[in-house]
């Protein structure tokens, strides 16, 4: 009985290479097609709301979302990997790809600014920028060699504040983590992140943010396979849905 | 100072008694598996009895009954040395150090410790090696340095393990004549396989099988008249036991042994041993009749040479007979013999 | 073909030549990342890297604070692998598995077990905050992170030394005399130096290397907490140079403290 078995790992054979060619080439009345969107983590709910919008809008499309630090991706990018849109924490990571010319023209779609996030309870009793340099606060900031330590570096020097933490953590979710489970009295981080933690923070406004605003650009990925889709991502999230969604979450216009 | 013993360890079947006057040196014989080194455990404390007591000096070493220990002296303050049959020298150490460990464990200063660690190097005739590893030293060697350190630790009760059973044949001797002139006036317990070490070395000899104690008494005496099996063969004897019956020794398969009896006679139905010298034993193929002579049928178990004679070992007996003769009578294993010995050769005595 | 000889005349037996491929192909996939990292190197700006304030800082720490943990690996370690290797009692098996945890945890969930335990609001966070003694966000933290994920090495490295060596020449010891603690001290620890000293040097590279329970539970300040590999990766983000070179630096210190000690010992 080989022939029988012989025809039929053939046919596999043929159907898988048939599936690889028509996801390479983009398009495909067989399977879906994958649209691959590298985002900063700050930008994890939001854009999980937008891919399902665009998924909705798109039939046969599948958003594959990867989210991590603003300059692993970057690395990631540069290093060659498949991505076809590129959604940055702040200028300076997206300025790096557009000196290799690895992308598009970017475009500014949201705007963040820094909060003060405290356990809840608040038992530090921190009200102001100013507190959070008195000496029993132990104060958690991200390192300034990430978009929102850079962005605290730059409030705290306008305020002439010295402020002196605990640990300078490498992400915005270090950070949150550690205020989460009391281990902090308080930490710099986003709007948006405080909004995503919901009870598990308490948020005290910081007027002085204004002083240190991320913007967030966009751009499609250059010698893409799927470029006309990757120019109707970035389209829906400048949209005025897309906008909406983005403030639901927090963010600001840009 | 004294030791006395008295332990059992039901679960390995071992219910020894045994005690050993001041300066004293008793040989404990026995087969492999008897209980030997059980009790040298017991006594060095790396056993625990299930019931009895050791003590020496009139110092309770340990005390169980019912299998829980009430008394417990660890085996550091016990001072019984122990010497196995490997040497065991601790090998990051030169050979002084080694001897001197002893004295510096107990709290001497080391120029203290070193000056009696050569002197007792001294008494084994080693003290020129005083300053060389372990791994350097000849197995004779390595065994007398041995033996030099359990001395120095002062014990008052040394334990030996079979000390001579790991060396060559040829060094033997000279390590027992060593061992001999050091244990004047030490008490000790020594097990061995080899008659010789009791017969040079100790004073009294206690015969250890199954795990009890089954003859007990001064070396000669033993050695002489034994009256257990494996005391027998180690004095190179044979032994049948059995009842007087007034003309001779009936043994529990049926023969009547007939021997020299001690001049004050035995009284009817005493247990009795009678023993005879293998060389004594005649072999022949058939039933030899009318003759005065001892005769038992047996079958060869296996032939071994034995100097300048052959050792037929049978079923029950053991002959020795010459290799012509042995070849005359084309001994196999498995041959059916008769066995006969004269009764002037034959020693009876009240078991 | 003739089998590869020594040069005192032994020939190597037991060893297929076909062993040589999958051995050459096992060395490689270890040197060649180490290669590619060092031909990534910018050489010319090598030394000021390497020689930056926080990088000094964070190689001064990493050495100090994986010492302290090698020394409470030693302290806690030994004692640990004696009553493994010596004692019998129900539930030592249970007991053998359980400290070989650390091994195979993650090292993020155990830098989140070790916040649960010493943190603010951990389970001895509290009485130890009264005790006055913050453990959180500080070196302590670092050693206390280290010597979780570095004791199983020694445990189980010394571990194995003593039941090889058994017990014989202890009870010698003990005959002569000796009290528990003398003979540890002149024949135990003596007689398995080998088998101690190779798990204190694993141990001691596991803490250098250790990244993921560090920057969970103590956190990452420079000089404080920022060993070399939190520096490391900190400087991924902005200076890659920076992070290779420095990549670099913390592979030639483990290197440098595995190859002195086993000189010391010569063959294994």
């Amino acid at each position: 009985m080989r022939t029988p078995l012989a025809a039929g790992v053939a046919a596999l054979a043929v159907m898988a290479l048939a599936g690889c060619g028509a996801s390479a080439s983009g398009t495909g009345d067989a399977g879906t097609t994958t649209l691959t969107v590298f985002a900063a983590a700050s930008l994890k709910g939001s854009f999980e709301d937008l891919a399902a919008q665009f998924e909705a809008a798109h039939e046969g499309v599948d958003v594959q979302l990867s989210f991590a630090g603003s300059s692993d991706l970057v690395a990631q990018i540069q290093q060659g990997a498949p991505a076809d849109v590129f959604a940055s924490a702040d200028t300076a990571n997206m300025d790096k790809l557009v000196a290799d010319d690895l992308v598009g023209d970017p475009q500014d779609f949201a705007t963040n600014t820094l909060e003060i996030a405290v356990p809840p309870g608040n038992p530090a009793g921190v009200e102001t920028l100013a507190d959070l340099a008195s000496p029993g606060v132990k104060l958690v900031l991200c390192a300034p060699e990430v978009p929102c330590g850079a962005a605290s570096a730059k409030v705290a020097d306008a305020a002439g504040l010295d402020l002196r933490p605990v640990s300078e953590e490498q992400s915005v979710t270090d950070v949150l983590g550690k205020v989460t489970a009391g281990e902090a009295d308080a930490g710099l981080v986003y709007v948006t992140d405080v909004a995503a933690a919901g009870d598990d923070v308490e948020g005290v406004e910081l007027p002085e943010s204004a002083e240190a605003v991320n913007t967030y650009p966009i751009a499609p990925v250059a010698d893409s396979d799927r470029a006309e889709l990757a120019r109707q991502f970035v389209d829906l999230v400048l949209s005025s849905e897309g906008q909406q969604t983005l403030a639901g979450f927090g963010f600001a216009a840009p | 100072m004294t030791l006395t013993f008295a332990a059992t360890l039901p679960a390995r079947g071992f219910d020894v008694e045994l005690d050993v006057a001041e300066g004293r040196t008793l040989a404990l014989l026995g087969p492999n598996g008897a209980g030997k080194s059980t009790t040298l455990g017991l006594v060095a404390g790396t056993l625990r009895p299930h019931d009895g007591h050791v003590t020496l000096d009139g110092r309770t070493l340990v005390r169980a009954d019912g299998g829980r220990t009430r008394t417990w002296v660890p085996p550091h303050d016990r001072h019984v040395a122990l010497l196995a049959q490997e040497p065991l020298l601790f090998p990051h150490l030169s050979v002084r150090q080694n001897v001197a460990f002893g004295p510096r464990s107990q709290g001497a200063r080391r120029r203290t410790a070193d000056a009696a660690a050569d002197r007792r190097l001294e008494q084994v005739g080693l003290a020129h090696l005083a300053d060389r590893a372990p791994s350097t030293l000849s197995g004779g060697q390595a065994q007398r340095v041995a033996v030099a350190r359990a001395l120095a630790a002062e014990p008052r009760l040394l334990l030996l393990d079979e000390p001579m059973a790991a060396l060559d044949v040829d060094v033997t001797p000279e390590l027992r004549q060593t061992l001999r002139h050091l244990l004047e006036g030490q008490t000790a317990v020594i097990t061995t396989h080899d008659v010789l070490d009791a017969l040079l070395l100790a004073d009294e000899v206690a015969v250890v099988e199954d795990g009890r104690v089954v003859e007990r008494g001064p070396t000669a005496q033993v050695l002489s008249r034994p009256r257990s099996t494996f005391a027998a063969t180690i004095a190179g004897l044979n032994l049948l036991a059995g009842t007087w019956t007034g003309d001779g020794v009936l043994t529990t398969t049926g023969e009547v042994v007939r021997g020299r009896t001690p001049p004050d006679g035995i009284a009817t139905g005493t247990p009795t041993t009678a023993v005879f010298r293998p060389a004594a034993v005649a072999v022949y193929l058939d039933e030899q009749h009318g003759s005065p002579r001892n005769a038992f049928r047996a079958t060869v178990r296996s032939l071994e040479p034995r100097g300048d004679l052959v050792r037929v070992r049978t079923d029950r007996l053991a002959a020795d007979l010459t290799p012509q003769s042995a070849a005359e009578l084309s001994l196999v294993p498995g041959a059916q013999v008769w066995l006969s010995v004269k009764a002037a050769e034959v020693d009876v005595y009240p078991a | 073909m003739r089998a590869p000889t020594r040069s005192t005349g032994e020939a190597a037996v037991g060893l297929p030549r076909w062993a040589f491929v999958p051995a050459a192909v096992g060395g490689l996939f270890v040197l060649l990342p180490l290669v590619a990292m060092a031909t990534r190197v910018d050489w010319s700006s090598y030394w000021g890297l390497i020689t930056s304030e926080s990088a000094r800082a964070a190689l001064l720490l990493s050495l100090q604070t994986s010492a302290a943990s090698t020394v409470a690996c030693l302290v806690l370690g030994v004692p640990m692998a004696l009553v493994l290797a010596r004692c019998r009692f129900p539930g030592i098996d249970l007991l053998r598995s359980l400290v070989m945890v650390p091994l195979v945890l993650p090292p993020v969930v155990g830098g989140i077990a070790l916040l649960y335990t010493f943190g603010r609001r951990g389970l001895l966070g509290e009485t130890l905050e009264v005790a006055g003694l913050q453990v959180a966000f500080s070196t302590t933290a670092v050693v206390l992170a280290q010597t979780f994920v570095a004791l199983p090495f020694l445990v189980t490295s010394l571990e194995g030394a003593l039941r090889t060596a058994g017990a014989r020449y202890e009870m010698v010891a003990a005959s002569l005399g000796a009290r528990p603690t003398t003979v540890l001290r002149r024949v135990t620890l003596p007689l398995v130096w080998p088998g101690l000293l190779s798990g204190a040097v694993l141990s001691f590279a596991r803490a250098l290397g250790e990244f993921g329970a560090t920057i969970t539970f103590a956190g990452s300040l420079q000089g404080v907490t920022r060993t070399l590999p939190l520096e490391i990766y900190l400087q991924r983000e902005t200076d890659p140079d920076a992070a290779v070179a420095l990549s670099l630096l913390l592979v030639v210190v483990a290197v440098l403290v595995i190859a002195a000690t086993r000189r010391e010992r010569g063959p294994l």
